[in-house]
């Protein structure tokens, strides 16, 4: 199954490495990641694959929750159906 | 770039900023083989068999908010009208079936059931009196239980006998709570029309025609919608329609995601989705506010009517590619209680009684969650049934009633439900009488658009 992070907070140094390393330990595997800086607000959409991860989505969101307070910015994993049912026919 | 990440953004806003949520997974349930000659089996074997099919509907619902990433507000229940199950017993007090009800959501953690219902469009029968005269206690002496009563349809014609006890009943089940501002009305609808699918409350219930258990879901997103429209500021009105329409073609496929994903996971059969724009009393969550985002000064005035029908029209056409079954009301809702824009106009005096019945014509149900005076006769109570149900009958549309004469109140004064019920300022009741009219009794014949075979 495919999740979906967005990340979008105030921009500071490590946030990525931060994201990454956190889905590493879950064994959580990258498959996109597009990232910009608006206006000095930090904006990424992370697409990731949960096959072979060792949590399940609630868990691995509730990791990334908790890592987004830590460094002050909003982690959202959601699974990327919701995102397939609104945008794709 | 297997998605764009302006439609990503878009959706999380949606959730984050606009209130989108799935405002209710229902799930059906037959009690039809509920039925005893002694009501306390029956009041048992409604108990168990809600606690076993809706052991896990709680839990799902809560699953798939966390796993989607939107909000999922209400899990309810729907089951069988209760004059049905009741009427094999020798009992003609059904109190205690409301009590089961209520025992039985309380212990699966839903927050309304509702069914406890009777259909009298055309007639009643033992079980359908029983069940009526029972609802005041039922409601005085339960908390989640919903009641409703159709009294009429273009098929069937109106039953004034039945419009004519309902004024009465409304008013016994204020009396019954007055000590909460009558909040026993809160959870009574009067319809016209009623369906069978119908997931919100307080006027669910299981229809005879559904299976034994079914998923039925209730979108919601006026907050999206009006969002949307405040990016086509000076566009013309078939803009704003287009734009109606394609939001909620997107808020309808969330709710079609989770009631397949809902009806999955529970073993059962997915009955419909219900696009309806649902208000919330919360901020940014209003049907009112969408109106005047369109161009009104205050929703209830000049244009009012106009807006409502565009916007209900284009609620649907946006939601029916989205969905392969849609059902239920399907329509904008214009509750007061419940609707943060309406109760500002109201306060501000452009949304009168009057007004409120004219845009019923045009959306999806009808005078919903308005409190009136505590001094209104039941016969003109019964009246204004009757006219919504006239609305309903020969629009071939459902209406409903759902008044709170609240004992001790008037003009000017304000009633707080709590919740999503909400607050409501009492609004001014015509003081002409219809008590001749009312007292007539027996039944209005179907209309003409009825034969249509």
């Amino acid at each position: 199954m495919q999740v979906v992070l967005t990340i979008v907070g105030k921009d500071k140094v490590g946030i990525t490495a931060k994201v990454t390393n956190a889905l590493a330990n879950m064994n959580i595997n990258i498959i996109n990641i597009n990232q910009n800086i608006m206006q000095g607000f930090f904006n990424m959409v992370l697409i990731a694959d949960m096959e072979g991860a060792s949590v399940t989505l609630a868990e691995a969101r509730e990791v990334m929750v908790k890592l987004g307070e830590e460094i002050g910015v909003e982690i959202r994993l959601q699974s990327e159906e919701i995102f397939t049912a609104m945008h794709r026919i | 770039m297997l998605y764009n990440v302006q439609d990503i953004f878009e959706t999380t806003r949606m959730i984050t900023e606009n209130n989108l949520d799935v405002r209710t997974i229902t799930m059906g349930i037959s009690l039809r083989d509920c039925c005893h000659p002694d009501i306390k089996v029956t009041a048992q074997k409604i108990y168990d068999k809600i606690c076993t099919k809706a052991e896990k509907l709680v839990k799902t619902g809560e699953d798939i908010e966390v796993e989607l990433g939107v909000p999922i507000i209400n899990k309810r229940i729907s089951v069988t009208p209760i004059s049905m199950v009741g009427e094999s017993s020798d009992a003609s007090d059904y109190v205690p079936l409301a009590q089961a009800l209520d025992r039985a959501g309380k212990q699966v953690g839903v927050n309304f059931i509702g069914g406890f219902s009777a259909l009298v469009d055309k007639g009643y029968t033992k079980g359908d009196r029983n069940l009526i005269a029972s609802i005041p206690e039922a409601l005085a002496v339960t908390d989640i239980v919903c009641s409703s009563v159709s009294v009429g349809s273009t098929k069937c014609g109106i039953n004034m006998d039945a419009v004519r006890q309902m004024g009465e009943v409304i008013k016994a089940a204020a009396e019954r709570t007055a000590d909460r501002d009558a909040i026993g009305c809160a959870k009574l609808v009067v319809f016209c029309n009623a369906v069978p699918d119908n997931p919100f409350m307080a006027g669910a219930f299981l229809g005879v025609t559904e299976p034994e258990t079914v998923i039925n879901v209730g979108v919601s997103g006026p907050g999206v919608v009006k969002h949307a429209l405040e990016q086509v500021k000076d566009g013309d009105i078939g803009m704003v329609a287009e734009t109606i329409k394609k939001t909620a073609f997107k808020i309808t496929r969330v709710g079609q995601l989770v009631a397949q994903e809902a009806a999955r996971r529970l073993n059962t059969q997915f009955g419909i989705i219900d696009l309806s724009l649902a208000p919330t009393p919360a901020i940014g969550d209003s049907v009112a506010h969408i109106l005047e985002e369109i161009g009104l000064e205050s929703c209830g005035g000049p244009g009012t009517t106009a807006t409502l029908a565009m916007l209900n029209d284009a609620v649907k056409k946006g939601g029916l590619m989205a969905s392969s079954y849609v059902g239920g009301l399907s329509g904008a809702f214009i509750p007061v209680s419940e609707d943060a824009g309406m109760i500002a106009a109201v306060e501000r005096g452009s949304l009168s009684l009057e007004k409120l019945e004219a845009m019923t014509c045009v959306c999806s149900v009808g005078l919903d969650m308005i409190a009136i005076p505590g001094d209104t006769s039941a016969s003109t109570i019964s009246a204004i049934i009757a006219d919504e149900a006239a609305i309903g009958m020969i629009n071939n549309k459902t209406t409903a009633v759902r008044l709170i004469p609240v004992p001790g109140k008037g003009v000017g004064d304000r009633v707080e439900f709590g919740g999503l019920l909400g607050y409501a300022p009492i609004i001014a009741v015509n003081p002409f009488k219809a008590d001749k009219f009312i007292a007539r009794g027996g039944r209005i014949p179907a209309p003409v658009r009825s034969l249509t075979n």
